[in-house]
């Protein structure tokens, strides 16, 4: 095979070609017109060499593509049985009786979206401020710590927010901040009794400090790239800092915003441990949000390991199937609206 | 076009003030971004240094009632589990960033891998637990060590890959052309020329990979099981630190409250370790003294 590629790059070469198991050393200059010849032949057999380098990286590249693969059928054989079974109305069910066969994933559907809309509703303005503050206000000195802290949050295990929500926002929620909500927008029927502190609020809380990162350096990334002429000619015009950046920065970043928007909303939605510790478990569609909920992810973690029967378990990765189906699409969503604003633009780490 | 826009005292008033409301609120909004960081680093370092001791790295969990103890089997544990992640995840990793920086430049097949990597790098961490779960546990039967190592591997990638290639991408054309220019052959010059120049970098990508995984609890929840028990077998249930911090913070005891505690603060020293490390490399030109 070798051989063969080598009479494709250097022809004419009357001797035979150096042997295959020797690695092109490189060629010495200065050795005459044989040193020439040894370089071409080298250069023969560093072809293969090359050729096969650059294949073994393609194959790892390639892998990606099949781990997405992989999951994608590994879950979808596996959930089968409720698939066949149970067809769409899998997921308008509101039902979830494990003992007796019934799976519904309506209330955990409920829950994910619910849960992830409250830390949007809370997470979006703040982490545009901030996006704002870092790109356009805040003094240059202030803006590699600014930015350094914002990713340190950004890298917190989902089991320490957990952690620190179980035992510090829980406690804070149900003491001081959910009798105010319920004295102020009681009325709306979204906050009323019962006040445990876990619950969909305090599971939307987290996940909403969880995501800010995600959202606010996305923002700070297509912010910046948002070319300086842009600024420039507004400020010209004679607008105030704000208008510059209403104008010149924000309209026209604003496709890159909402999809930092929807990558965070990924997050959210997949988002696992720290939900499971805080949202309440309760396998049940209620309107205040004060109320425990279940999610997705966390229906998952807390019943996969105790799903005794085939069906149970086939009902639990269906979830699964679900979830890594809408993050795939809200995921791919995101990075097309990112790369529309950011084209152009020299890639940053993080 | 000059009549649209009116320049009264009261206009100008207005545009001013709206120019401080906003400033304000962009501060604003700054302020309670950190505030919840800096509380939760507070109680971090006030619970967790002081409930850490010798005995926490050195011991195993007592059973329930007993005071003492530490999470040394999950310490190593969780060791072993990044062990077997890393040697899957970083040499995928890497070359699949060096696929995407030095050979498919702007092709389409680039693309499409940074675009299914960063895809990949969204997918649930329970989701991937699960597929782990049906590939490997249940054909075997068993939860094992070495499930949750592929799980953790797997989600290594794509980190690895973007990061890889960001730091290839920084290496000076020239070196690559002044390589081929003495006769080094590609894959030679790839590999100990241009990787080499990258190489702080790229470290430092792995070990914020290394560091984001060490921190994932939901992949090892079906694949390393956890186990309260001291186990190096690759093949058996396997304790790993965040698991650990997972059970003891739902427990009602408060003994296991505090090495949760302990446990977390161990995690994200080591996260913040590396995360200014990466920042160090990125932002302090460590790669532009190379080059």
């Amino acid at each position: 095979m070798n051989f063969k590629i080598q009479d494709v790059r250097v022809p004419g070469p009357s001797e035979t070609p150096s042997p295959v198991s020797d690695p092109p050393s490189g060629p010495h200059p200065g050795e005459g017109p044989s040193a020439i010849r040894k370089f071409l032949l080298s250069r023969g057999s560093s072809a293969f060499a090359d050729r096969g380098f650059r294949w073994l990286m393609v194959l790892c590249a390639l892998t990606i593509f099949g781990i997405v693969a992989l999951i994608a059928t590994e879950l979808t054989l596996r959930s089968q049985l409720t698939i066949s079974k149970f067809g769409i109305k899998f997921f308008f069910g509101s039902a979830w009786d494990p003992v007796n066969g019934k799976f519904g994933a309506l209330p955990f559907i409920y829950g994910t979206l619910v849960s992830s809309l409250i830390a949007l509703v809370i997470a979006v303005p703040l982490a545009v401020g901030v996006a704002v503050f870092i790109t356009e206000m805040c003094p240059r000195k202030l803006r590699g710590p600014l930015s350094f802290f914002t990713e340190l949050l950004a890298a917190i295990p989902s089991v320490v927010y957990g952690l620190w929500a179980v035992f510090v926002l829980v406690p804070l929620l149900r003491e001081h901040v959910n009798p105010v909500l319920m004295k102020l927008l009681g009325w709306t029927g979204f906050f009323s009794e019962p006040n445990f502190g876990i619950g969909m609020f305090a599971a939307g809380v987290i996940l909403s400090i969880m995501i800010l990162p995600v959202i606010s350096s996305l923002t700070r990334e297509v912010m910046t790239a948002v070319p300086h002429s842009q600024r420039e000619a507004v400020l010209a015009l004679g607008a105030t800092r704000w208008e510059m950046i209403r104008m010149g920065v924000l309209r026209n970043a604003r496709i890159g915003i909402v999809g930092s928007i929807i990558l965070g909303l990924g997050r959210a939605l997949g988002e696992t441990m720290a939900v499971t510790m805080v949202i309440g478990n309760r396998p049940e569609i209620v309107k205040s949000l004060l109320a425990p909920g279940y999610s997705m992810a966390s229906v998952i973690a807390n019943e996969f390991s105790e799903a005794s029967d085939d069906l149970y378990l086939s009902a639990l990765i269906e979830i699964g199937l679900a979830l890594f189906i809408v993050t795939i699409i809200v995921n791919a969503l995101a990075q097309l609206l990112v790369w529309v604003v950011t084209r152009g633009a020299p890639a940053r780490v993080n | 076009m000059t009549s649209q826009y009116k320049t009264s005292k009261g206009n100008r008033m207005w545009r001013a003030a709206s120019n401080h409301l906003a400033t304000g609120l962009a501060i604003l909004s700054t302020i309670l971004v950190i505030t919840p960081l800096v509380v939760i680093f507070i109680y971090l370092l006030y619970k967790g240094a002081s409930s850490l001791n010798f005995a926490f790295f050195t011991k195993i969990p007592r059973p329930v009632g007993e005071t003492g103890g530490g999470m040394a089997n999950a310490i190593v544990g969780s060791g072993l589990l990044l062990l077997v992640g890393s040697a899957l995840g970083v040499p995928i990793g890497i070359a699949a960033g060096i696929f995407l920086a030095e050979f498919g430049r702007g092709g389409k097949l680039a693309n499409l891998v940074r675009f299914t990597a960063d895809v990949l790098n969204g997918v649930p961490s329970i989701v991937m637990g699960i597929s782990v779960y049906s590939l490997i546990v249940l054909p075997q039967k068993h939860f094992s060590a070495f499930a949750g190592g592929v799980a953790l591997g797997i989600m290594m990638i794509p980190t690895i890959t973007r990061t890889t290639e960001e730091m290839l991408l920084m290496v000076p054309h020239a070196i690559r052309e002044a390589a081929l220019g003495l006769g080094v052959p590609n894959w030679r010059s790839v590999l100990s020329i241009t990787l080499r120049t990258a190489s702080p970098g790229v470290i430092t990508g792995c070990m914020l990979a290394f560091a984001r995984v060490a921190g994932e609890t939901a992949p090892l929840l079906f694949t390393a099981f956890g186990n309260q028990f001291w186990s190096v077998n690759l093949n058996q249930p396997i304790a790993a630190l965040p698991l650990q911090i997972y059970v003891y913070a739902l427990s009602p005891y408060e003994e296991w409250h505090r090495l949760a505690w302990a446990g977390a603060l161990v995690l994200i020293v080591l996260i913040v370790v590396s995360v200014s490390l990466v920042r160090f490399v990125t932002t302090r030109g460590v790669l532009k003294g190379a080059s």
